[in-house]
Order: structure tokens, then C-alpha cells, then sequence
């Protein structure tokens, strides 16, 4: 199978399923119906299971059960769907089960808009449901990137057994580009005998399986917490990945962009290029864990003079970008949030207005 | 002389932390019962809920999940349609069921969902101390209603049973109690037949027991029990709802 030009909501449902995530769970939300449109005759044809829920809460503890009893399991929505599933993350979460949940965000708050944005950063960064826990974010800016980022959702949801997020923009799910699926791609096998409430018989311990949250007592659920902790802290020495842009130039500037969002802001640095003015840029893959020290590093080179977020929201990942550049350089947002991209000349104006 | 009477295999020799007078231990039991007497604990998951029974699954030794305040039924779907082998059941209380879980009962019983629920209605939130729900009976004193439950600002008592039988999809819905030995042989047969229906891969059972709360309602056990038999059964009609065509 060579490359196939698909639109980025069927071809996340197609990637799920060259992974062996054969268990979906949804709600109707736009901008992604196509995944749930796509999955309700493709999963029955690969003998997988396929369920349109009643709201967007039953579907995070559908994906909770089925996890529960070792099954691989995903679910995809956007933006306000996730707020109604967060309180199921949050439990998934404390329970320690796997599972990949797809954003394919929309403007917010409220209803907000059907257009693309990045307004669940924080959401999706820092928690969104109660309690201390953080999922593994992964963020495409394409097609073939979510494709293969969602086959390996998978098996990191499990190595983890935590929650993964694919955290996509709108454009991620509407348009359409080339993509290839890899073929010698081989979802890893998983062995889930010591935990899943599969039924005893399926185990050879005979021992019975509890999945659960509730600690009652104090120093139980501490070191249940610390236990999670760990996790993370595993996840921040192993998985953090990014890409960076022009940053073998002397760069005056430096942008941090996730997403469809810093495919624009590459089109503004090759711009401002020819007019002689060098601009670098990291891309974070995973914004949890964060690369820090790749924006900290890029910052820190002695030609650039400050830093700018560019997102699709009012100014959420520039507090990680702060954060990371420690006061070494000053930090700025740039951005919109109403479903408009901005273009590269409104990213070259910023630059250039900055720069003078 | 061989043992005539045991604790089932399914059900562990843990003390409960239930309150003198409340009928869970009783309704465990018959769980586990059945459980035994079906062979099926090896591939049964049950699902515990958020209230005074969710810890029940330190009193059964099979494979347990917990649950979030009324989502056990999608829980259960999640499973059911992962692993439509394993035998299913969620264990609910009122407050659970009627009303935080209500959309996710109704839209299990209604989709055809292969498990089994055991509804365990005392008419009060018990684990969170005695909060009026909506099965708490008209004029009846809860610590969020001092007064009694005014009919005319809480409306009436959901009848669950009948609500989820005007459902056409579900298998079987039947209620009763266990409050004296004669109710407990039928809640028996009952939970024992909704099992047995799930085993065949029939839709949706479930069976509402009305149960007590001493501690709750501030009476004895043994006027826990009289009230019950009086208002409660007066109200919540014990009877089989629906049974399979």
C-alpha cells in the first residue's frame, strides 16, 4: 500500500485499527464525526466493536470498563466532549488504565465555534478532570504524523497503562494529505494478567483482579499518588519529543508552535528568510511531558532575543514556554482564537514589528 | 452430620462495614449464591458503585471494578461489549442509579445491554449521611429535607422498576425485598433468573430490591423494617415488571 490521500478523521480511524485498537467509543461532536462515521462499517469488518454512546460521559466509562478488562480501547471527540469525559480521565487515570483519547479541538468556551483551535492546551496539559494526573499529549501537524502517532498512542497508553491524548486542531481532522501506513507495523503484544478484571479463569494465578480509586486511608492514597508521580516523572526522562526549524541559522527570534499552527509559522521563517531576517523554531510533539530543555537551549543562543508562542489560543502554552526559558530571554504570545488560522504575514508583522 | 449452610465461595470472610439492620450482608449473600450455584465466578466481573456499597468488592472474590457515582452501567457496557463472555453485573444503590446514573440505566436497558443490575433502593443517600433522593418518600425526614420530602418542590419518588419495564427492549425487570425470610427465597429466585438470563445472552435484567437504613431513617432495625413493610412496599410494589416474551 503505497500513499493514499485521506482526510485526517478517517485516516486517525484507519491508523487505530493497523494498531489493533479494535474498541471504539463515541459521541456525535463536529469536527470529527468522520472518525465515528468511518469506524461504524470499518470495525465490523475487522471483527472489532464499534458503539455510539449516549453522551460523551458514558463513553469515558465505556472506554473505562472495556480498558478495565484488557481490551485496547479509544475514543475520539472535541473540545467540550472532552470537558464531559474528563471526569472519566480523571478516574481512568487514578486507575491506572490505558486507553487513547483523540481532541480534534474547536474554538471554545461554551459552544465556542466549529473552526479550528488550540484552546484545550491547558485542558489537556494540566488535567482537565480532578485531582493529580497527566496524560501523555501527543500533538500532530499533519496527517501522516497523527497516523502515526495514533498507532503508537497504543502501545505508550500501555506501557504507561495511562491514558494517551492525540491532541489534534481542527484542520487536523478536516483536511486532507497524502499519508502512508506502515506495513511492518506490529502492534506489541500486551500482557495485562496481573491487573485487568478479565475473569479469573482467563489467569493462571487464580487470584481475582480489582480495578479501583477510592484510598480511604491518607498515607495509601499518597503513596498511590507518588506512585503516579513517578509515571510522569518516567515520561519526562523518555518521552519528550519536538522537532526544531532554522535553528542551525543565527536566528533573532525564536517561536515555539505546536500543530497546524507552526506549519504557518515555518512558511513566515522561510518569508522572513529572504528578507534577511532568520527566525528559529521548535516544534513540541509531546506537550506532556514538555520539551523544556529544547526550548530553553534554542532560547538560550546568545543571536536570539526573545521568544514567541504562537497558538491557537489566547496565551496557554506561552506559561510552559515561560517556564522553560527561566527569564533568559523575554517572552511573548502571539495568536487567535475565533476558528481563523493565522496566516504567515500576520506571524511576519508580529516578527517584524518585534524586531525594529 | 455434614454442613448443611456455608459461605459461598464467591463471598469472602470479611466483616462488612454495613450498619446493623441494613440488608446489603443479605443481598451479597445472594449474589454470591447464585454466583456459585451458576459456576460462573471464574468469568464474572462485577462493578461496584459509589455509596455504601463500594467497597463491596472486599466481600466477593471474583474480579471487581469501581465505579464513579452512577456511570456502572456504562461501565459494564464497555465490558459487555469487549468481552460478551464474561458474566456482568453492577451493583447500584438509589442515589447511584436514580439519580446521578439515571441516563446511563436507561440507555443500557434500553440498548439491550448483556448484564445484570441488582438495585438496591432505601429510599436516602446512605454513604454520604442520609441526603434526600429521589426515591425518599413523601413527608420523609432526610438530613437535606428536615421537614420531609415536599412533594411540591421534589415532585414524587422515581419508581424505577416501572420506569425502566415501559422500556420494550430489557429481559427482565422485577422488584422485591428481603426483609423477611419469605421475600428473601423469592429475591433469590429473582436475582438468580436475571443471571440465568444474561447466561443465555438475553437483553438487559435487573432487580430492584427495597431495602432498609436504620442509621439513616433514625430507627431501630427492627422499626426500619415495619416502616418498610408498611410505606415503602405500600409504594414500591413488589412484582415481576417484565419478563421475556
Amino acid at each position: 500500500m503505497g500513499k493514499v490521500l485521506m482526510k485526517g478523521n478517517e485516516a486517525i480511524a484507519e491508523a487505530a485499527i493497523k494498531a489493533g485498537g479494535l474498541n471504539y467509543f463515541a459521541y456525535p461532536i463536529t469536527p470529527q464525526n468522520e472518525v465515528a462515521e468511518y469506524l461504524s462499517w470499518r470495525l465490523p469488518e475487522v471483527g472489532g466493536s464499534f458503539l455510539q454512546g449516549e453522551s460523551e460521559v458514558a463513553v469515558s466509562y465505556m472506554i473505562f470498563g472495556a480498558s478495565a478488562c484488557g481490551a485496547r480501547v479509544f475514543t475520539t471527540s472535541s473540545s467540550p466532549g472532552i470537558s464531559l469525559m474528563s471526569e472519566g480521565l480523571s478516574y481512568i487515570t487514578a486507575a491506572e488504565c490505558p486507553a487513547v483519547f483523540v481532541n480534534i479541538m474547536r474554538g471554545g468556551p461554551g459552544l465556542g465555534g466549529i473552526l479550528p483551535s488550540q484552546a484545550d492546551y491547558f485542558q489537556a496539559t494540566k488535567g482537565g478532570g480532578h485531582g493529580d494526573y497527566h496524560l501523555l499529549v501527543l500533538a500532530p501537524a499533519g496527517i501522516q504524523e497523527a497516523v502515526e502517532m495514533m498507532m503508537e498512542a497504543f502501545s505508550l497508553a500501555e506501557k504507561y497503562r495511562n491514558p494517551v491524548m492525540i491532541l489534534g486542531d481542527g484542520l487536523i481532522g478536516q483536511m486532507m494529505e497524502p499519508v502512508e501506513f506502515a506495513e511492518d507495523f506490529v502492534a506489541k503484544p500486551y500482557n495485562n494478567d496481573d491487573w485487568a478484571t478479565s475473569g479469573m479463569d482467563t489467569r493462571k494465578s487464580g487470584t481475582r483482579n480489582l480495578v479501583k480509586t477510592l484510598y480511604l486511608d491518607p498515607e495509601e492514597l499518597n503513596n498511590h499518588n507518588l506512585k503516579l508521580k513517578a509515571k510522569y516523572q518516567r515520561m519526562k526522562a523518555e518521552e519528550v519529543r519536538f522537532k526544531t526549524y532554522n535553528t542551525e541559522a543565527d536566528y533573532a527570534a525564536l517561536i515555539v508552535s505546536y500543530g497546524t499552527m507552526s506549519r504557518v509559522c515555518c512558511t513566515a521563517i522561510d518569508n522572513l528568510k529572504e528578507e534577511g531576517l532568520e527566525v528559529g523554531l521548535v516544534r513540541p510533539q509531546t506537550l506532556f511531558p514538555f520539551p523544556e530543555e529544547a526550548v530553553l537551549e534554542a532560547a538560550s543562543k546568545e543571536s536570539c532575543r526573545f521568544v514567541l508562542s504562537v497558538e491557537m489560543s489566547m496565551g496557554q502554552m506561552v506559561e510552559d514556554v515561560e517556564r522553560s526559558v527561566k527569564g533568559r530571554r523575554p517572552v511573548e504570545w502571539y495568536g487567535k482564537c475565533g476558528g481563523e488560522v493565522p496566516t504567515p504575514e500576520d506571524i511576519m508583522g508580529v516578527i517584524r514589528e518585534r524586531i525594529k | 452430620m455434614g454442613k448443611t449452610y456455608k459461605r459461598p465461595e464467591a463471598l469472602s470472610d470479611a466483616h462488612t462495614h454495613y450498619c446493623p439492620g441494613c440488608t446489603h450482608g443479605i443481598i451479597h449473600r445472594l449474589v454470591a449464591e447464585v454466583i456459585d450455584e451458576l459456576g460462573v465466578r471464574g468469568r464474572t466481573v462485577g462493578i461496584a458503585p459509589v455509596g455504601c456499597a463500594v467497597l463491596a468488592y472486599n466481600y466477593f472474590t471474583f474480579d471487581f471494578q469501581e465505579s464513579a457515582h452512577g456511570r456502572a452501567p456504562a461501565m459494564a457496557t464497555g465490558i459487555k461489549r469487549v468481552r460478551p463472555d464474561l458474566i456482568v453485573f453492577t451493583y447500584q444503590g438509589d442515589g447511584d442509579l436514580a439519580s446521578i446514573g439515571l441516563g446511563e440505566i436507561i440507555h443500557a436497558a434500553n440498548r439491550g445491554e448483556k448484564f445484570t443490575t441488582v438495585f438496591v433502593n432505601n429510599a436516602v443517600y446512605g454513604m454520604t449521611g442520609g441526603q434526600m433522593a429521589p426515591t425518599t418518600m413523601p413527608e420523609q425526614r432526610t438530613t437535606t429535607s428536615p421537614v420531609g420530602r415536599k412533594t411540591s418542590e421534589a415532585g414524587m419518588p422515581i419508581r424505577m422498576a416501572e420506569l425502566l419495564a415501559t422500556l420494550a427492549t430489557p429481559s427482565y425487570i422485577s422488584r422485591h425485598t428481603v426483609i423477611r425470610p419469605k421475600y428473601i427465597v423469592k429475591a433469590k429466585r429473582a436475582i438468580k433468573q436475571a443471571f440465568q438470563y444474561q447466561i443465555e445472552g438475553r437483553c438487559f435484567s435487573l432487580v430492584e430490591i427495597v431495602s432498609t437504613c436504620p442509621t439513616n431513617w433514625g430507627m431501630t432495625p427492627q422499626e426500619a423494617i415495619t416502616w418498610t413493610e408498611d410505606k415503602l412496599l405500600a409504594y414500591y410494589k413488589l412484582g415481576e415488571y417484565k419478563t421475556p416474551d
